[in-house]
């Protein structure tokens, strides 16, 4: 089995009114250092490599449910091979 | 890891961490078993004895009640309570507090509190078509405050607003005294036919015992055990106290359950909600009510997690789940039908005639009682109560009564008190419209919902005020039950029967017992004069941090009946022109406990004023009688902040104003003497109100098409524009959520 | 005209639909379930609001792949009227039969009030019966209802007609050119996240919505600027 991490995060050119509240939260604290802040969310997701090849089906799994298009994009990390 | 043995536990006493006494467990040794009951059966009898579910120390307080009329179907010891309301239609209501899970983690403790009173509504076979709720927190000047306000807000409304129930009223106050432990109630309104009345329980050899809903993981163990010295670090890291909600599944299993009681009542037994105590207290009681027995084989519990113990099993508290007595031969049936809803649905036991309770885990026996051991045998002790010394000492004290120098400043301060305050900002988070048939939602006296099918409504309230039996139990347990009627009153509805928490400290302070018990005393004879039974509720103890108790808070929940839609009364006046009345008894100078006393002096002192319950009765029902023959047009309660706010707040939102002379000074027209209405009447209707409520109503004046607020007092008078205090009123809450401390 | 309502796993404002079309308009309307392979006996179809699998993952995104979504796919297609309220809205979007997307709104909390719409198009089949350009009221009550679209999508909604609705008081959700409900190209699909269904009744204070089904139900179809 192979361990995927699949990242869904809006697109930079939608506005994250969570991420920015949170940062006005950081700010509040402190924390000048601190220039974005941005919300996502991840999946992680455990596949059979003998059923499809894993790049495929990450790609597929994320276009066709997981990421909404019209607000955001995705990324994915291959975790590990238990 | 092995549980202890029963030797074990009777040197090593985890029991006494469970909750149980020395004496209870010698009673259950000794008397109820003769001999010493195992680790799971400890277990058992610790959670069923446990006040939530026996009501040890409450239940001579609470018989004290009255529980029927001839309107009750169903009064106080099943999921809800039911009344009749003609057409073969009933309405079923019941509140729940949900305090301390709530102070834990506010999101999941309200939400989960709304899940668990919609649950009992549908387990009686009613469908759920209203939500209030009833909460008591802090003053809103510290951040620990707020977050538990943006919290519990968010949880009423995350999961009330996915099931679809409208959340159409409600009430919030803030006091020091809820600072670390804030009261989080929940009410539930449902409507059903009389003949799909549903009971909990388990009868019938043979029959099957079926698990529904959400696989049970180890969420909500009772706290006391994880502080056991017999779990290692890494197996308490896997355990949570906190219940997560899932109000979808919720949702699925509503639809399911009401399915299964309206279209196939042939099938059923007897359901049943798995609230507190989960499988063992649902069970239990099922049985115990059928004089049944039950075998259950607790392998077949849906489990999240894997090596659950029996004990794990029987008293986990995850959420959505329902047990089910289903008849032999048609368990196929009910499993498909869940199914339908992608539901799991799993028969785990049958029922036997024994009376034994009978649990089989990996093959072995892990409990074998008598049921009515856990649900009927529990010691009831008698406890000890004393008079607090505040009230003796209030007692010599003279009546506080306010310095007013400028009237207009105190009424637009005291728009401002978070007590007072809009609540929009949160109430406007909750779907008060779901369904479609809130004729009156937040902020009117009561919330509204019309009877599809009929010409009927109901009205509904939720109402708790801890300062007036902080000052005096008995008498503020009156007017807590005066101030629900009123609201219900007000709204042109007829008292039907009400629901209640009682939240208090710890029973085994005396001088808490002897709140308890007056205040409980002072609210069942305002039941009977109102002719308002209670007709379900739960108690609350030991809400104290660091040894400081809360004030005694009991909620009323009450419903009342309208016979006729176009006969619904809102709080807010409609027309220029109409005539203003002050209706109820003659203002006293009622300024213990007052927004204004707190407001001025910090605090809140002195004794009450006796409440002439008959005669404010007697009130209540002429201007009923009056909105019921259409001559009243809007109707606003006097709570608190008196008719200065009471004035103010009718004319909210409406875009118009008033002109008003009352025969009272500055001061008095702050006072809180309960019972007392602003009223609108039409011109031409005006001798007529005046013969039906006789010396009980006094002329104020007139709404006005311009929106000012002009008031003539014995002593001052002065105009105000309603826009500017409405803004105020408005902004109060916003500002203070918002400001950083 | 036989109407279909769609009742998903967490729909909940399907009853308001059913009754402002039953009981207040006598129409003749049914509950569909999701799972429903066949809506070939209806004239139009109808997905409620609500909380289809819980809002979860995003909303509207698990309930597009019901069973029935292939049938309100081909309904849309033929140009049969079409309507989506909040949750529906949702899930028109997502399926594809709308443009743009529905975001959390910019307060972050849900919000349940009434607000003033301006209807900006008045010959699809749920407005025929409104003025151009006429403000009325309508209950809102969502948490996702921040209508997203990118600027080229955007220009062509505009350009074509297809802001249907727009917020004509304060934008209660950060809802992108004010956009409170748009339609297809064609005009048969129509999503909106005020609820009109719950602004039928002169009890409940509101009967602004009333329209959007008159609309449908005198002349909805042959409305249907369909080639």
């Amino acid at each position: 089995m192979t361990d995927v991490r699949i990242y869904v995060t809006y697109k930079e050119s939608v506005f994250d009114p969570q991420g920015d509240t949170i940062k006005q939260a950081i700010h509040a604290l402190g924390h000048d250092e601190v220039k974005d802040v941005k919300v996502g969310k991840f999946f992680d997701v455990t596949l059979d490599p003998s059923k499809k090849d894993i790049e495929t089906a990450v790609k597929e799994v994320a276009e066709e449910l997981l990421v909404n298009f019209n607000l955001e994009t995705y990324r994915y990390e291959i975790m590990e091979e238990a | 890891m092995a549980e202890m043995t029963p030797e074990e536990i009777k040197t090593k006493k985890p029991y006494l961490e469970w909750g149980l006494t020395q004496k209870e467990y010698d009673y259950i040794c000794d008397e109820l078993l003769q001999r010493l009951p195992n680790y799971t059966e400890t277990g058992l009898f610790s959670v069923m004895w446990s006040e939530h579910c026996s009501y040890k120390k409450s239940k001579p307080v609470l018989r004290l009640f009255p529980t029927k009329n001839e309107r009750v179907l169903q009064g106080p010891g099943e999921g809800a309570g039911i009344v009749d309301i003609g057409d073969g239609l009933a309405v079923v209501f019941k509140a729940e507090s949900h305090n301390h899970p709530s102070a834990v983690e506010p999101y999941e403790g309200a939400a989960t509190g709304v899940g668990g009173i919609l649950r009992d509504i549908f387990s009686m076979g009613a469908r759920p078509v209203a939500s209030l709720d009833s909460l008591h927190f802090g003053e809103l000047t510290d951040a620990r405050t707020k977050y538990l306000v943006n919290g519990v807000v968010a949880g009423i409304g995350g999961y009330g607003n996915c099931m679809g129930i409208p959340t159409v009223g409600g009430e919030m106050t803030f006091d020091e005294c809820y600072r670390g432990n804030c009261l989080v109630n929940a009410m539930s309104v449902g409507l059903m036919e009389q003949k799909d009345m549903q009971k909990g329980r388990a009868a019938g050899v043979g029959n099957a015992v079926i698990y529904v809903g959400a696989k049970t993981g180890r969420d909500g163990i009772h706290g006391a055990t994880f502080a056991s010295s017999d779990f290692s670090d890494e197996k308490e890291t896997q355990r949570s106290a906190v219940q997560v909600g899932n109000p979808f599944m919720e949702k699925l299993l509503m639809e399911a359950c009401l399915k299964l009681t309206h279209d196939h009542k042939d099938w059923l037994v007897g359901i049943q909600d798995m609230g507190a105590a989960g499988i063992a207290s649902s069970s239990c009681e099922m049985a115990s009510k059928a004089d049944s027995g039950l075998v259950l084989e607790l392998d077949k519990v849906p489990q999240r997690e894997s090596e659950m113990s029996a004990y794990e099993i029987m008293l986990s508290e995850s959420q959505e789940r329902m047990l089910l007595c289903v008849h032999k031969g048609y368990e196929e049936k009910v499993i498909e039908l869940f199914k339908d809803f992608d539901l799991e649905a799993v028969v785990i036991g049958r029922v036997t005639d024994d009376g034994q309770y009978l649990l089989k885990h990996h093959g072995q026996v892990v409990c074998d009682i008598p049921v009515k051991t856990l649900t009927d045998d529990v010691l009831e002790e008698p406890s000890q109560e004393k008079v607090p010394q505040r009230l003796l000492k209030a007692k010599e004290m003279p009546h506080w009564v306010p310095t007013i120098t400028e009237p207009k400043q105190t009424l637009l301060e005291l728009l401002q008190q978070p007590t007072i305050a809009s609540k929009e900002m949160f109430t406007q988070t909750y779907d008060s419209q779901v369904r479609t048939s809130t004729v009156l939602g937040p902020g009117s006296d009561a919330g509204v919902i019309r009877v599809r099918k009929t010409n009927k409504a109901l009205a509904m309230t939720t109402d708790g005020n801890g300062r007036f039996i902080y000052l005096d139990p008995k008498i503020g347990g009156q007017m807590v039950v005066a101030e629900a009627c009123a609201n219900i009153i007000s709204s042109g509805a007829l008292p039907l029967a009400m629901t209640d928490c009682l939240n208090y400290g710890d029973p085994n302070d005396p001088e808490i017992y002897y709140e308890l018990h007056h205040s409980v005393a002072g609210m069942a004879q305002a039941c009977e004069v109102f002719d308002t039974p209670v007709i379900s509720g739960n108690v609350s103890l030991y809400n104290e941090t660091n040894g400081e108790a809360i004030y005694g808070t009991p909620m009323v929940g009450m419903v009342g009946l309208i016979e006729d839609v176009l006969r619904i009364i809102p709080s807010t006046v409609k027309n220029a022109g109409d005539a203003l009345y002050l209706v109820g008894p003659k203002t006293k100078a009622d300024f213990s406990g007052s927004e204004i006393q707190k407001m001025q002096t910090g605090k809140i002192f002195g004794a009450l004023n006796e409440l002439d319950l008959p005669n404010l009765n007697k009130i209540m029902k002429q201007l009923l009688t009056a909105m019921q023959t259409g001559l009243v047009t809007s109707s606003h309660d006097a709570s608190e902040g008196g008719l200065g706010v009471c004035l103010a707040e009718t004319l909210f939102n409406s875009e118009l104003g008033a002109k008003v002379t009352l025969n009272l000074s500055s001061s008095e027209f702050f006072s809180e003497t309960p019972g007392r209405f602003i009223v609108s009447v039409p011109q031409n209707k005006r001798t007529e109100f005046e013969k039906t409520l006789g010396a009980a109503q006094s002329f104020l004046g007139e709404v006005d098409s311009m929106p000012k607020l002009a008031v003539t007092l014995t002593d001052a008078e002065f105009e105000v524009e309603v826009s500017e205090a409405q803004k105020l009123w408005e902004e109060a809450i916003p500002c203070l959520m918002k400001s950083k401390d | 005209m036989k109407i279909a309502v769609v009742v998903f796993p967490g729909s909940n404002c399907d009853i308001d639909l059913y009754e402002a079309l039953h009981t207040v308009l006598n129409a003749d309307v049914e509950y569909v379930s999701h799972k429903c392979e066949d809506l070939s006996d209806f004239d139009a179809v109808m997905l409620p609001g609500g909380f289809s699998y819980g809002d979860y993952l995003r909303c509207g995104a698990i309930a597009r792949f019901s069973k029935v979504m292939p049938e309100i796919v081909k309904m849309a297609q033929a140009g049969k009227p079409v309507f989506g309220t909040c949750n529906g809205f949702q899930i028109l979007t997502e399926a594809g039969l709308l443009p743009g997307a529905l975001k959390q709104n910019d307060s972050l909390k849900f919000v349940c009030k009434t607000v003033p719409l301006r209807v900006e198009n008045t010959k699809t089949p749920f407005t025929h019966q409104y003025q151009q350009d006429e403000v009325i009221k309508l209950p809102i009550a969502h948490a996702d209802g921040s209508y997203f679209a990118d600027e080229a999508t955007l220009s062509e909604l505009e350009a074509n007609g297809q802001v249907v609705f727009r917020y004509a008081g304060e934008n209660p959700n950060g809802s992108l050119h004010d956009i409170a409900g748009i339609c297809n190209k064609q005009g048969n699909v129509l999503g909106m996240m005020p609820h009109p269904e719950r602004a039928v009744e002169a009890l409940l204070g509101n009967e602004d919505g009333l329209r959007v089904f008159k609309s449908l139900l005198e002349n909805g179809t042959v409305k249907t600027e369909e080639s």
